[in-house]
């Protein structure tokens, strides 16, 4: 699939068509080749499920010379190579439904099963961050098991605290801060995902695993 | 300190925004009018990308302790030094405990307030522009955002003589060196990826309807009212990355453009977007009275025009011929 402009300032690159760990690793293989030795005006790239955007800035750069430098780093989509950026295994404490897991036992319901196996199935998976969006440090986290499918909420709560552990559809994801939510809440961290005064201000980053580990 | 007498009905601080966060969710934020800001920054011998005061919508009041250099760009607004009129885009020499009165007149939406020196709060990831929603660049307003009553803005260091900078203004022309600011304006825009989610005449439909301004609207994005645009492929799209100007579908098939805090992912179909020379230009359209129409421009046509907008902006630069802008 070919690079096409998203904007006079920023080029969409397509990877696949499907939310798919294998296309997801390719794009952040791509991210990594691309953020290397990057020229002048390339601003920086901004990967998802399927795809990846690179911004540039077009007083430095024109679109043919963007896509032209893009086009040399592409190959690495079809290469054999496994190894990528260096990436963290995160170990998250969970302390499952109480007062922020509000929906710990709606989701054993919907599942039918038990709220223990909502919480052995839910901790037994490592997670890839797939992509960081919807707010600073929200990352989609797959896959998660079937059996733990549930729908969003029709309407989203206006406000869910941060720390709060949450499962929507195939993913789950940390709320890094206090914002509206509609996916289910199961559980709590103390762990903040994003917290701006740290020196590394973002727990997560695309492409790094993540285990949940219950609360004694 | 500049100090906050009484705040616009959204007043924040933004620099050149907040750049290199994306893949962590961060939006850059940055001026709703980048224009505005960097003439209102060359003028008062800032860098372009300096911090200022963003000021929306509604009149706000300033003053400060100490004798400052300040200028005022933006559409729809006028500004007051004392019982002084001065004119926009020209740098003013303000008396300590002058009040500085910037006063909505008329159709526009954003205006930018430059001190010489820049507002000098705390960086946040790296910039000093306010981000609403993650509350970034707010520290010094304890649980709000948006600048309050009573908010005192540092003001960093010069070695200038602040009067010898006093009456510089920027060359004022309708030429393809600044906007053509207007309440019903053409916007240039590109095609975007998913222009084939939609068909023919959804595209046509974008391109000869008249469209105004929800007042729904916000930093993140202007919501367009008018004709619905038909879509071809009612599938869903897998989320990725967004881009500033990006025009969105959603299903009811009313136009979103994306604007400064706009989320750095989005799911709905992009049918084009709005080139970064007009984007000033759209930002100042009147909510809900502004007529917008819109026009294909290319990419090769859209970045040179914005190379030329902005190249030439230190160069526009007017020095004083006599010293009568110091009060």
């Amino acid at each position: 699939m070919q690079p096409v402009p998203l904007s006079d300032t920023s080029i969409l690159i397509p990877i696949g068509s499907s939310i798919d760990f294998e296309v997801n690793r390719r794009v952040h293989m791509l991210a990594a080749a691309l953020t290397n030795d990057s020229p002048l005006g390339i601003v920086e790239t901004v990967p998802a499920y399927a795809s990846l955007v690179v911004h540039y800035d077009p007083l430095l750069l024109t679109q043919p010379q963007a896509l032209d430098w893009i086009n040399t780093r592409i190959d690495v989509l079809y290469s054999a190579a496994t190894e990528h950026r260096p990436t963290k295994q995160i170990d998250i404490p969970v302390r499952y439904g109480a007062e922020y897991g509000q929906d710990l036992e709606f989701v054993a319901r919907h599942c039918q099963m038990g709220v223990e196996d909502v919480i052995r199935l839910h901790s037994q998976v490592i997670y890839t961050v797939y992509m960081i969006g919807f707010t600073p440090g929200f990352a989609y986290l797959g896959r998660l098991p079937d059996a733990l499918m549930t729908p969003r909420l029709e309407t989203p709560r206006a406000i869910v605290r941060a720390g709060t552990v949450a499962i929507a559809g195939s993913q789950t994801a940390v709320y890094p801060v206090d914002s509206p939510g509609g996916w289910r809440l199961i559980g709590h961290t103390q762990l903040a995902p994003f917290d701006p005064r740290r020196d590394h201000p973002f727990l997560f980053a695309p492409g790094d695993t993540i285990r949940f580990v219950p609360d004694a | 300190m500049l100090e906050v007498l009484e705040p616009a009905a959204l007043t924040t601080l933004q620099d050149g925004g907040r750049h290199g966060w994306q893949a962590f969710g961060v939006p850059i934020s940055g001026p709703m009018d980048a224009f505005a800001l960097q003439a209102a920054n060359v003028v008062v011998a800032n860098p372009p990308a300096a911090c200022a005061v963003e000021i929306g919508f509604s009149s706000a009041v300033f003053i400060a302790q100490h004798a400052c250099l300040v200028a005022l760009t933006g559409v729809g607004f006028s500004l007051q030094v004392g019982d002084f009129d001065i004119p926009l885009c020209s740098s003013v020499y303000v008396r300590a405990n002058y009040p500085i009165r910037i006063k909505k007149t008329g159709p526009g939406n954003w205006a930018y307030l430059a001190v010489h020196g820049g507002i000098n709060t705390p960086l946040a990831l790296g910039s000093r522009s306010t981000y609403l929603r993650a509350r970034l660049g707010a520290e010094k307003s304890a649980g709000q955002v948006a600048l309050q009553r009573g908010d005192l803005l540092p003001i960093g260091p010069s070695k200038h003589n602040l009067l010898e900078l006093a009456g510089r203004r920027i060359l004022e022309g309708h030429d393809d060196k600044s906007p053509c600011y207007s309440a019903n304006p053409t916007i240039q825009i590109i095609p975007g990826p998913q222009v084939s989610h939609f068909t023919s005449f959804g595209l046509q439909t974008l391109l000869s309807s008249t469209y105004t301004i929800n007042s729904a609207s916000d930093r993140s994005g202007y919501r367009l009212d008018g004709a619905p645009i038909e879509r071809a492929i009612t599938t869903e799209l897998i989320s990725e990355g967004m881009a500033r100007g990006c025009i969105q579908v959603p299903i009811n098939g009313l136009p979103i453009v994306m604007q400064a805090d706009c989320p750095t992912i989005g799911g709905y179909p992009k049918i084009a977007s709005v080139i970064s020379a007009d984007q000033p230009v759209l930002a100042q359209v009147p909510v809900g009275s502004g007529r917008i129409r819109f026009e294909l421009s290319t990419i090769e046509q859209a970045q040179t025009r914005y190379r030329v907008l902005l190249k030439n902006l230190a160069e526009s630069i007017i020095q004083p011929e006599i010293d009568d802008y110091s009060w």
